[in-house]
């Protein structure tokens, strides 16, 4: 999707696919609707970032405004996962089980270097893995080291507008190029 | 330990071994244990390390030494800034070069400060694990504060990266002063909040109170240093036998206790954050002017030999021993991290409690888990 697309909320029908039927494009709309006001994030951080999305979800911050607040431990009742730091060689198979294990529709945002390209482990390092795509699918990336917590909530914000322009259709696409 | 175990567990059970982590709520980060269980009693409990092995041992070899330092600050996270302190220390000790008061103050008023937001968290986060929801807003809201004093100064939240050998890297901002004597006002005023919901409640005092405790012969025996090894009466503050910075011109005193249970190590760091308020107190007022950084080399290279610093973390002691072969980049560092010799006793005082207590006790020694694995 080209950057000057992405521009504001009015823009976005644009971006749905043309030749939908009513039916399912006002189907979409609600589901869609219920799906970007409640994401559930999984508590998962193996570092810094992880301090960060904490920090997030603290009073100055508050995740809870945009309905995300509801943290889950549990990967099954999770609808997106915040890779919060680097994610290590031995780490690698756990996080693709619990990417396994989360139910559909499930969402994943990389935040900080580390989960982008491996960030200041990208060089010289035998154990770290140069980014967290090489195993799991990477909806939203967000930049920093860690990224500040207003990063992280635009980077949320961008995923509720990303479920907003999903359909059926697009949605089965996306899930068959995920095949990793 | 053991014994009390044996006299508890008389049923016929079977031993029952779970598997908590590494994606785990309560154990701060991707740390696995492998707890033996008879009952709701712990046999063993078994940690497995290294879901967070960044190799920064290794990394520092291929690496100048001002760029090490931006490497320590993903070690211990929440003392990022002593964590620089330390390198940074390492090195000048090896170039003998003589470092303005203005830097030695600075770098005192901000690891005081790196401490008070660690503890806040520590605070927060143990409040939360045994079930009191209030504290992580009560202590993540006053940890802002002194996270906007760092944006300010040096441009970083949480990983600050202020120091370089020879000082720090910019000079203090113009509202510093102004922002940490507010910041002290108000969190004097909150500590006894902190007291009322926490430190006095009748729940936690029975969910901690005698859990886990440490005797100080143990303490020494396996090297657990900071808050956890002064509430069992080790007096082992750096700062206080080994002064740094300008730990030597402060009066303050060294929290310790006898007890060593869980409440204890959780009490030495609540009054740790009132002593590094003193702390800060003293300095604030008398920042002395000067420079703030040595002009260094543009290579810095250490001449041939060993050298180890030690600093106090908001966790226990941090070694850091260099190497050099007299190149630009060192031959061989070791960091001696005060959680990896935490977690060591961690099988030895869980053995014989229940599982629930697990995360009370392993909540109370205050773990970083990259800290741990490096």
């Amino acid at each position: 999707m080209k950057y000057d697309e992405f521009g504001d909320n009015e823009s976005l029908e644009l971006l749905r696919e043309s030749g939908s039927n009513v039916l399912l494009t006002t189907i979409d709309d609600v589901i869609n609707w219920g799906r970007k006001n409640s994401l559930w994030p999984l508590t998962f951080a193996t570092s810094c970032c992880g301090i960060e999305m904490m920090q997030t979800g603290a009073p100055k911050h508050d995740f809870a405004r945009f309905g995300m607040e509801v943290y889950r431990a549990s990967p099954r009742q999770a609808d997106v996962i915040v890779v919060a730091g680097t994610i290590v060689k031995k780490m690698a198979p756990v996080l693709k089980r619990l990417y396994d294990q989360m139910s559909e529709p499930k969402y994943v945002v990389a935040m900080g270097a580390c989960t982008i390209t491996g960030g200041p482990f990208f060089l010289h390092s035998y154990s770290v893995v140069n980014g967290v795509d090489k195993i799991i699918p990477v909806d939203v990336y967000i930049p920093g080291c860690p990224p500040r917590p207003q990063a992280l909530l635009y980077g949320m914000l961008q995923l509720q507008r990303l479920i907003e322009t999903q359909t059926i259709e697009s949605r089965k696409k996306r899930n068959a190029s995920h095949n990793y | 330990m053991e014994e009390k175990a044996k006299d508890i567990i008389t049923d016929e059970q079977q031993e029952y071994i779970i598997n908590i982590g590494p994606q785990h709520p309560s154990t701060h980060g991707v740390m696995r244990l492998v707890v033996s269980l008879k009952g709701e009693f712990v046999l063993n409990v078994e940690p497995h390390i290294g879901y967070i092995h960044r190799g920064i041992e290794k990394m520092c070899e291929s690496l100048t030494y001002p760029q090490i330092i931006h490497l320590t600050d993903r070690m211990d996270y929440l003392s990022a800034h002593i964590n620089n302190e330390a390198v940074c220390l390492a090195v000048e000790k090896a170039l003998e070069v003589d470092i303005p008061d203005r830097v030695k103050v600075i770098r005192t008023l901000m690891s005081e400060l790196t401490r008070i937001q660690s503890h806040e968290l520590f605070w927060a986060s143990y409040g939360m694990d045994l079930g009191g929801q209030t504290c992580y807003f009560y202590g993540l809201r006053d940890r802002e504060m002194v996270l906007d004093i760092f944006e300010e100064t040096t441009g970083g939240r949480m990983i600050v990266s202020y120091n370089c050998p020879g000082g720090v890297m910019y000079d203090l901002h113009p509202n510093f002063r102004k922002r940490v004597k507010e910041f002290i006002k108000h969190f004097r005023k909150v500590l006894p909040e902190y007291d009322d919901i926490l430190t006095n409640n009748v729940i936690f005092h029975g969910r901690t109170v005698g859990i886990g405790p440490l005797p100080l012969k143990e303490a020494i025996a396996y090297g657990i240093t900071g808050p956890s090894g002064r509430a069992s009466g080790f007096s082992c503050d750096v700062r206080k036998h080994e002064p740094y910075s300008a730990y030597d011109r402060v009066k303050f005193n060294e929290v310790l206790f006898t007890e060593g249970d869980s409440y204890h190590r959780y009490l030495a760091r609540v009054e740790e954050m009132r002593e590094s308020m003193d702390i800060i107190e003293q300095l604030i007022d008398n920042i002395p002017e000067g420079p703030y950084a040595v002009k260094m080399k543009p290579v810095i290279k250490l001449p041939e030999g060993e050298y180890y610093q030690r600093v106090e973390t908001a966790r226990g002691e941090l070694g850091v021993f260099i190497i050099s072969d007299g190149n630009k980049l060192p031959y061989r560092v070791k960091f001696r991290t005060p959680n990896f010799a935490n977690l060591s006793v961690l099988n030895h005082l869980v053995k014989g409690f229940k599982i629930a207590d697990l995360i009370a006790i392993f909540g109370s020694l205050d773990f970083v888990i990259p800290d741990i694995d490096r």
